[in-house]
């Protein structure tokens, strides 16, 4: 299915002041080449005369009544998203399709809404309602839809019918480059049916190939897939109201069916899920998603409702839910084949569990790059020796026991500084301004950089450790380059 | 609605309030009969730093969680300024302290707020061994009711918090115990140092009497005790 919006930018401005209605025909208006022309007019404008591509100066001598405002693309791509989300309600596969137009996959969702007819009634009926002039066309292929669309507003084509819907467009209708359709229409080939008509080799020998693969997705003879704007679940549940639902209560019901109906259909083939995303469809077109992680996969209702329910009352910006909800799917994003089973029979496994659940609790409230485990690290230089990785991402089995000399005194520091702190190093030790008399140290160890991992030669350091009088314990290091001192880090 | 106080008092009566503590022995002789055979487990403790002594408190706070949680995982929170001022946690530091980095998980979070919130959660987790609580300054979220909070959900789950506390003053709330640590000067610095000592303060304890120690953290043993050179003369003179 194809949609197209003729009119997208002057019905982005007219949804905004809908109250004041105008009498004036309004215009959006861009600088092409020093010159100002139209970009889009409204109905009104159209009626006058007024056309896309013509300077503005004209249109003003035609029409001395003119509202003029300014093209503004990011605006315009921003509410074709907005209406791609609104679409995803049909269908998980929706793309964008040029500056104005959207792609629908309907591929076996027709009978979900009444058959094909009723389908691009109710999608046509219900932008309309939203106050957007749409075109639209349900055709085999992409190409075909979107050129009816274009040219034959709400025809639906039966399959393998779309060569004699189409032969009557003109030649524009294949979307090629302005330079090969002036070819086509000097050669006296108006028609897309013209073209058609021609030997394929001597299309293919003037045009190129690409030339003729339009002419084939048009005539409904190859079809290219669209390229969805969101991947494709593998696993989902939707549930749509007649009565748009707003209450948490209810909201919290419908995750909770849709998540029993969704662990049903993974235990079916063994998976489980690692992302888990919930899209909520507002009535009046507004779409919001919330996706929540784990770090193993799951299939435990309990736990992804409660991981749900962690991340809404997380939001900066609460789900608002308007004049209600009219449905909310939930889809398992990313899976992984999971083995359900053993886990309740162990207790080592269930403390393991109940951690990784803490952890995905943690990660839903504040963020997957919030909470760490430590993962050693192949490498001589001290702080690079363990990293601290996503927990969600990290293998909980580290080897870190054989890595620890026994019954040896700490050489390297409890709390590390991510900048080392310039400091002042003789017999006194000065670090943020206060002098500590130093009453032993060691050193120095020399720690040289790992010039096999980088092109510039980093500086060699030269290590000490040092005590002062108070016991506090300092890790420090002299540049040897730049003969300077430095703070790394503190020992307990 | 169930008067207040016969809700409380059906509150008390639960098991879990009822059960007798489970203690863990810190290793250090005096310490430990001060506090009636070791730290209480399902509590909430707390730590102050001596200003610019912090690494010497997250040293002993790291040593009683490792102590009290044994292998089970430790949640350490922390704000990241706190990591900005005093320096980042180190594994390998941890490491060296006898303490499996394996066994930490650490929870970034940008203010106080977030800490106890997340730490609020955590304590319903009964798998975890303990929680650390790192807080710089006084943030007024951290007052009564939110002390209170985290010792009740405690001794309900049964897993031991501790508030390190940086830069702050001790006052009143519903800890267990309260300490104050700063680093003790290692006994002959002419032979270098040796494991990590403490001069610490108990300067409250629920169950008995404070005192002051200096404790030593074998990191092998993962336990305090007295340092050895020490065990002779009871105060240094150092800190007369």
């Amino acid at each position: 299915m194809a949609l197209w919006f003729p009119r997208l930018s002057t019905d982005r401005l007219q949804r905004h002041k809908q109250s004041q209605s105008s009498a004036a025909p309004l215009v959006v208006v861009a600088k092409v080449k020093n010159a100002i022309v139209l970009q889009a007019v409204d109905a009104k404008a159209t009626a006058l005369g007024l056309h896309i591509g013509q300077p503005l100066a004209n249109a003003r001598a035609m029409v001395q009544e003119l509202e003029v405002a300014q093209a503004d693309a990011a605006a315009d791509l921003r509410l074709l998203n907005t209406i791609a989300d609104w679409c995803d309600r049909f269908t998980p596969f929706v793309a964008l399709d040029g500056k104005q137009g959207l792609l629908l996959d309907v591929t076996g969702a027709t009978h979900l809404f009444g058959g094909e007819h009723a389908m691009l009634e109710l999608v046509a009926r219900r932008l309309k309602a939203q106050g957007l002039i749409v075109c639209a066309a349900l055709a085999g292929t992409a190409a075909a839809a979107h050129a009816l669309a274009f040219y034959k507003n709400d025809t639906i084509v039966e399959l393998g019918a779309e060569a004699a819907t189409v032969k009557p467009l003109p030649v524009e209708a294949l979307g090629l480059e302005t330079t090969i359709t002036h070819a086509f229409r000097r050669a006296g080939l108006k028609t897309v049916g013209q073209v058609a008509s021609r030997k394929r080799s001597e299309i293919t020998a003037r045009f190129g190939a690409a030339t003729l693969a339009a002419l084939d997705e048009i005539l409904g003879q190859g079809a290219k897939p669209i390229s969805p704007r969101r991947p494709r679940a593998q696993y989902w549940q939707e549930q749509a109201f007649a009565e748009p639902i707003a209450t948490d209560d209810l909201i919290t019901a419908t995750l909770k069916s849709l998540s029993v109906h969704l662990s049903a259909l993974m235990q079916e083939n063994g998976d489980g899920a690692r992302c888990l995303e919930a899209l909520f469809f507002r009535a009046d077109g507004a779409v919001r998603g919330i996706t929540i992680a784990m770090g193993s996969p799951t299939r435990d209702c309990n736990i992804m409702l409660r991981l749900f329910r962690e991340k809404l009352s997380a939001l900066n910006d609460p789900l608002d839910p308007g004049f209600g909800f009219d449905l909310i799917r939930l889809s398992a994003t990313r899976t992984e084949h999971f083995n359900g089973v053993t886990a309740e029979l162990d207790s080592d496994l269930m403390a393991q569990k109940d951690i990784s659940f803490l952890i995905d609790r943690l990660a839903a409230r504040f963020g997957a790059d919030r909470i760490f485990r430590f993962q050693p690290n192949d490498t001589h230089i001290p702080e690079k020796a363990f990293a601290a990785v996503p927990a969600q991402s990290a293998s909980p089995k580290q080897i870190w026991k054989k890595r620890r000399r026994t019954s040896a005194i700490p050489l390297r520091p409890l709390r590390i500084f991510a900048r080392p702190e310039p400091i002042t190093f003789s017999t006194t030790l000065n670090w943020r301004r206060f002098n500590r008399s130093v009453t032993w140290h060691e050193g120095p160890e020399r720690i040289a950089a790992e010039w096999w991992r980088y092109e510039q030669p980093q500086s060699t350091r030269d290590y000490f450790r040092a005590e002062d009088h108070e016991g506090r314990r300092y890790w420090l290091y002299r540049d040897e380059a730049t003969v300077q001192w430095f703070l790394h880090g503190v020992f307990a | 609605m169930k008067p207040l106080l016969a809700s409380l008092k059906d509150f008390l009566a639960k098991p879990e309030l009822q059960q007798a503590s489970v203690r863990t022995r810190l290793g250090h002789g005096e310490a430990d009969l001060c506090l009636r055979g070791g730290l209480q487990h399902g509590s909430l403790h707390e730590v102050f730093s001596v200003i610019s002594h912090e690494a010497a408190a997250t040293g002993f706070v790291a040593g009683l969680a490792k102590r009290v949680a044994e292998d089970k995982h430790l949640l350490w929170i922390r704000q990241d300024f706190s990591a900005r001022e005093w320096g980042e946690l180190s594994a390998i530091g941890l490491l060296e302290l006898g303490i499996d980095p394996a066994c930490l998980l650490l929870l970034s979070v940008a203010t106080a707020d977030d800490a106890l919130r997340a730490a609020n959660d955590a304590l319903s987790c009964a798998a975890l061994g303990a929680v650390v609580i790192e807080i710089p300054g006084h943030p007024k979220i951290l007052d009564m009711t939110a002390s209170r909070r985290l010792s009740l959900l405690a001794a309900q789950s049964q897993v031991t918090v501790f508030l390190l506390r940086l830069a702050a003053q001790p006052s009143f709330n519903t800890a267990q115990t309260r300490w104050l640590v700063r680093g003790a000067a290692s006994p002959q610095p002419s032979e270098g140092w040796g494991r990590p000592v403490f001069q610490v303060e108990l300067i409250r304890n629920r169950q008995g009497q404070t005192g002051e120690w200096k404790m030593e953290w074998n990191g092998d043993e993962r336990s305090f005790r007295e340092p050895k050179a020490d065990l002779g003369a009871v105060v240094s003179t150092a800190f007369n």
